[in-house]
């Protein structure tokens, strides 16, 4: 984490220079299908396995969509934290409701 | 890159201002599925027996078939960038025009799915729907709004790629200005995001 400062301003300078080529999105797009199929595998063991298959395989879905093909990672570290500020909001929300919900 | 080189781009342009501009409206676009995403998560938790019984109605098949479609429309969006990166033209319009097809199969595979259900009685308001017991009734009411909130969000989507396509043919997108592309593709990709999360909890773990 000590280079976010440098790539902000090498992105806001130099946009169209140091970008990721065809592969590495390729790769990123290969991994998601496999965490598909993985998903769609655990589903079929039964109701407890597909719900830790949402849990834990569905995030890191969406971590690398947000960080290859959003381009969060080629991003300085205001858009990074707009992100997390937003996701963090919605797990207290989800933490508050089911606090709630578990003590009636 | 700098301004000089580009004299007739006169007009002030911030790229980063414009991405920040969007990544504030995907912050909002996050909320608002958010929340019914935790009205899920809390309708699920009171009926899951329900859930579990009207969820086996969906046809799994279709929906992981959507996934691998929707995230390979992400991927050709991203590749349309790095191609026009590279003042790739001809690329970037071919995958771009890619993505838009497999944008349409997504919504037509949807409509087979929300027909069958159709058939089987199984709408908004359906009377055969009011027979199913409560926690069924809620699961399709939020199978309804959550799909078909994403359907608008894919049929918005391809209508701005489908702009952005005319833009890099007439050249008003292109190596040294992209960002427009920039942002369409990441609204789509957020949509893409949105299935992802939509698949396990509808067709996989329900």
């Amino acid at each position: 984490m000590s280079e976010p400062a440098i790539t902000a301003s090498a992105h806001a300078d130099a946009h169209g220079i140091e970008h990721p080529g065809y592969g590495t999105f390729v790769k990123v797009w290969l991994a998601l299908v496999v965490l598909t199929g993985l998903l769609v595998l655990m589903s079929h063991f039964g109701q407890s396995y597909a719900v830790w298959g949402l849990l834990i395989l569905t995030p890191i879905k969406a971590s690398l969509v947000f960080y290859f093909f959003m381009h969060l990672r080629y991003e300085g570290p205001l858009l990074k934290t707009i992100v997390l500020v937003s996701l963090g909001t919605l797990l207290i929300f989800f933490a508050l409701l089911f606090s709630d919900v578990a003590f009636r | 890159m700098s301004d000089a080189t580009h004299a007739h781009d006169a007009v002030h342009r911030d790229d980063f201002g414009a991405r920040l501009g969007m990544w504030l409206f995907l912050v909002t676009e996050i909320v608002l599925f958010g929340g019914l995403f935790i009205a899920y998560a809390y309708m699920r938790a009171t009926y899951p027996a329900e859930f579990h019984h009207a969820g086996a109605e969906l046809n799994a098949t279709l929906g992981v078939t959507n996934t691998v479609v929707l995230l390979t429309s992400s991927l050709t969006v991203v590749l349309s960038l790095v191609a026009i990166q590279r003042g790739d033209k001809v690329k970037t319009m071919a995958f771009l025009s890619t993505t838009l097809v497999l944008g349409v199969t997504f919504l037509v595979i949807k409509s087979f799915e929300w027909a069958t259900k159709f058939h089987h009685g199984l709408y908004p308001n359906a009377p055969h729907l009011a027979t199913l017991p409560h926690g069924e009734q809620v699961f399709f009411g939020l199978y309804f709004t959550m799909t078909g909130l994403h359907g608008l969000h894919v049929i918005a989507g391809l209508s701005v790629l489908a702009y952005m396509l005319v833009k890099v043919a007439r050249e008003e997108i292109r190596q040294d200005q992209y960002v427009l592309l920039e942002n369409g593709g990441l609204y789509w990709h957020l949509v893409d995001v949105i299935w992802i999360f939509l698949l396990p909890l509808f067709y996989l773990a329900a």
